[in-house]
């Protein structure tokens, strides 16, 4: 029982595998629903952007999770398991743990520090949690790995970096056009980094913003994200003539952006400036281009430059979270091993409490002209012997469990001592689902021990 | 005594010019474009002060001599700059505007500035209304002479991806060349103006509206210049090419107050 991560990044696969795989919004449910129907699949959840396709779940056992999720996948996709194998990593249990806080504190990205991934993260969980797809354990899962997020933000300076190339680009665009309200944005291509700028640069007042991309749909989801216009991509020359500023991030290998197609837009619009960004790699937007009059061209180095960012200095600050965060897996853990004393505690509080009640009812029955008084303090008693019996024991569970050497070896002992393996053994699974008060407890509980 | 005046009004501008040039290559002194916006207004007042005490004492206003009609030239940009500063709160273009007032009207500390008699022919109101809008026009083309330079050095900046000091102070290139296109849409009527009145008091004073002297021809080249100028930005000539155009209208201005003015020929030699 535990969580694994299946997936694939801009680290591991190309834009055109990516897309090949990406869950639009809308589908997202359905696809939830029949990756649930795998066997042996207990909750799932599917965070699916333009760098990162991934899917998150909490299982009953990891090696045969993993090949099921595998299998979802290339049906899913109507794709072969050979052509993914190359692409797709796997995170189980502890590395699971990990990489869901890395994603969320966007070590993972291709930007350090940048605060979109945590949006798209909770937005997943958010659909995820309307499609009923998950439960204690991803819940707990994400809402730790947004805590963490969170922590990292405040706790280390990874975030400034990503946010001052955008501001430098909102800054460079305030030099060239004064004020940006009513200017346009053309974003030809998509990406992390790209979104982000475009998102300040809305933040700033810029108000229109078309969108090209190699693929229609994902400009048309990129458009109805930023309210703006999809256009084709082989039209992007026509629509050059609208834009003020153009932010470049296509997975091209050669130069798309040329020379003539620039010069001819600035003709026609009449050589108002146009700011360009280019934040692909290799680059889309031909150096050559800069030489055109009224054309201000930047890549994300010359940003990067500008800002000051000392790479050393980021780099430091994203070891400063690897630590932050593998200490938080290790919390995370000691709440999920905690999860395998449930069953326990549950069949030795039903085991006791059926004596309990058997006892009661045996005395009561005995005893003539008792007032209803007397009944409730004899029975209030009882309650008070068992709860004050149980106290001990349960906190020895539940700290034992927590502590992966003694965890199984104490939760066996309990059992041999109580005699609950008579009983008979229900699936695990349901009960943990059904413990969402005890989840609550637990939850309020380490919160605690993490402000300390 | 009254030289003095100007010559501390000269100081004071100097030390104005100082400051702001220190404010747009230092980014930590944010200080001193304050200090020296005080300075400026107080060096004008001085300036004024010195204006009206000349005007009492020669009984004419006092834009005749090389030396006066630099000083009024001076005077002029120096109340565009601060109508400009107080209206957009561009502190960079003191940087530029006070230290070009300071170079014009450098050459009239070392002329004579002693008062010289004037033509009883051109004892007339016209006096002061033609020279006063020529002067107007002229220091409305150096502003916009400066504007194209903030430009150039800005957008060679942004070209050269030098982000420094000088580039946070200078403002965006798009309230530059809006300035620009103002300083012409201004500086043009004006210069007209200057130009129609001037001919309507030559022929009160000399019964002919216009004689082809040297300072008239300039004029009328200066005169042109600007208005294709002004039809190049209608037909959407921006940016780069219109700041260097408006320079070099500038440089026309400047050959006929330094260059024709002193060619002893005609009426307007001084």
């Amino acid at each position: 029982m535990g969580i694994v991560v299946v997936g694939l990044s801009h680290k591991t696969a190309p834009i055109e595998v990516r897309e090949k795989l990406n869950f639009p919004e809308a589908t997202v449910p359905e696809a939830l629903r029949k990756l649930i129907s795998y066997e042996g699949i207990r909750e799932s959840l599917i965070l699916s952007t333009c760098n990162r396709v991934e899917i998150y779940a909490s299982v009953q056992d990891s090696a045969i999770g993993i090949e099921r999720i595998k299998q979802f996948i290339s049906d899913y996709h109507g794709l072969s398991q050979a052509a993914l194998e190359q692409s797709l990593y796997v995170y189980p249990e502890a590395q699971g743990v990990r990489h869901t806080f890395r994603v969320a504190s966007s070590l993972d990205s291709m930007v350090l520090g940048e605060a979109q991934i945590l949006g798209q993260l909770k937005d997943a969980f958010e659909i995820a949690l309307k499609t009923k797809t998950t439960s204690t354990i991803l819940n707990k899962l994400i809402k730790k790995a947004i805590s963490v997020a969170k922590r990292v933000r405040t706790e280390t300076k990874l975030a400034q970096g990503a946010v001052s190339i955008s501001t430098a680009a909102v800054e460079l665009a305030k030099k060239i056009f004064g004020e940006l309200e009513g200017k346009v944005v053309m974003l030809l291509g998509a990406g992390e980094m790209a979104e982000l700028a475009a998102q300040h640069l809305l933040g700033n007042g810029v108000k229109n913003i078309m969108v090209a991309n190699r693929t229609f749909e994902r400009a048309e989801e990129l458009a109805k994200e930023f309210k703006g216009d999809a256009i084709r991509f082989e039209h992007f020359p026509d629509a050059l003539v609208m834009a003020d500023i153009l932010i470049c991030a296509t997975g091209a290998q050669q130069y798309v952006v040329k020379r003539d197609i620039v010069s001819r837009a600035l003709k026609e619009r009449r050589h108002k400036p146009i700011f360009m960004i280019d934040i692909s790699n290799p680059r889309n937007i031909d150096p050559e281009v800069a030489k055109v009059d009224n054309v201000y061209l930047y890549d994300i180095d010359d940003l990067q430059g500008k800002v000051d960012v000392n790479t050393e200095g980021r780099s430091k600050e994203a070891e400063k979270a690897e630590e932050l965060i593998i200490h938080e897996v290790e919390t995370y853990l000691q709440w999920e091993r905690a999860l395998d004393a449930v069953p326990t505690i549950v069949d030795l509080r039903e085991k006791v409490e059926d004596v309990r009640k058997r006892e009661l009812d045996k005395t009561l029955g005995s005893l003539n002209g008792i007032t209803e008084e007397q009944k409730h303090a004899v029975e209030a008693m009882s309650q008070a012997i068992v709860n004050k019996l149980l106290h001990a024991p349960l906190v020895v569970l539940k700290q034992a469990a927590a502590n992966p050497d003694t965890g199984d070896n104490t939760i066996a002992i309990a059992r041999r001592l109580f005699n609950l393996d008579k009983e008979l053994k229900r699936p695990v699974s349901e009960k943990v689902v059904e413990m969402p008060t005890h989840d609550d407890a637990e939850h309020s509980r380490e919160s605690k021990d993490s402000c300390r | 005594m009254n030289l003095t005046f100007f010559q501390i009004a000269m100081g004071v501008y100097l030390l104005a010019s100082a400051g702001y040039i220190v404010y747009i290559i230092k980014p930590e002194q944010k200080w001193t474009a304050t200090a020296s916006l005080w300075a400026t207004i107080s060096g004008f007042l001085l300036h004024s002060a010195y204006f009206v005490l000349r005007w009492t004492e020669s009984g004419r206003i006092p834009v005749t001599s090389f030396f006066e009609a630099a000083n009024f030239l001076g005077m002029g940009i120096v109340l565009v700059f601060l109508i400009m500063e107080l209206r957009f709160k561009i502190a960079a273009l003191g940087s530029f505007m006070l230290p070009l007032a300071v170079v014009l009207m450098a050459p009239a500390l070392i002329l004579s500035g002693d008062i010289q008699e004037l033509n009883p022919v051109l004892r007339s109101g016209w006096l002061g209304i033609h020279t006063s809008f020529a002067v107007l026009g002229d220091s409305a083309f150096a502003f916009g002479f400066i504007v194209s330079i903030m430009y150039l050095i800005q957008e060679r900046q942004l070209k050269a991806k030098h982000l420094g000091a000088l580039f946070h102070r200078l403002p965006s290139l798009n309230i530059m060349d809006t300035l620009g296109y103002k300083a012409l849409t201004f500086g043009w009527p004006l210069f007209t103006i200057g130009m129609l009145t001037g001919s309507i008091w030559a022929n009160s004073a000399w019964g002919s509206y216009w004689s082809w002297d040297p300072k008239e021809t300039w004029s009328l080249i200066t005169w042109v210049v600007y208005l294709a100028l002004l039809h190049l930005r209608t037909i959407g000539w921006r940016g780069r090419k219109m700041a260097v155009l408006s320079i070099v209208g500038f440089v026309f201005v400047l050959v006929s107050f330094f260059v024709i003015s002193r060619i002893q020929i005609g009426k307007h030699s001084f």
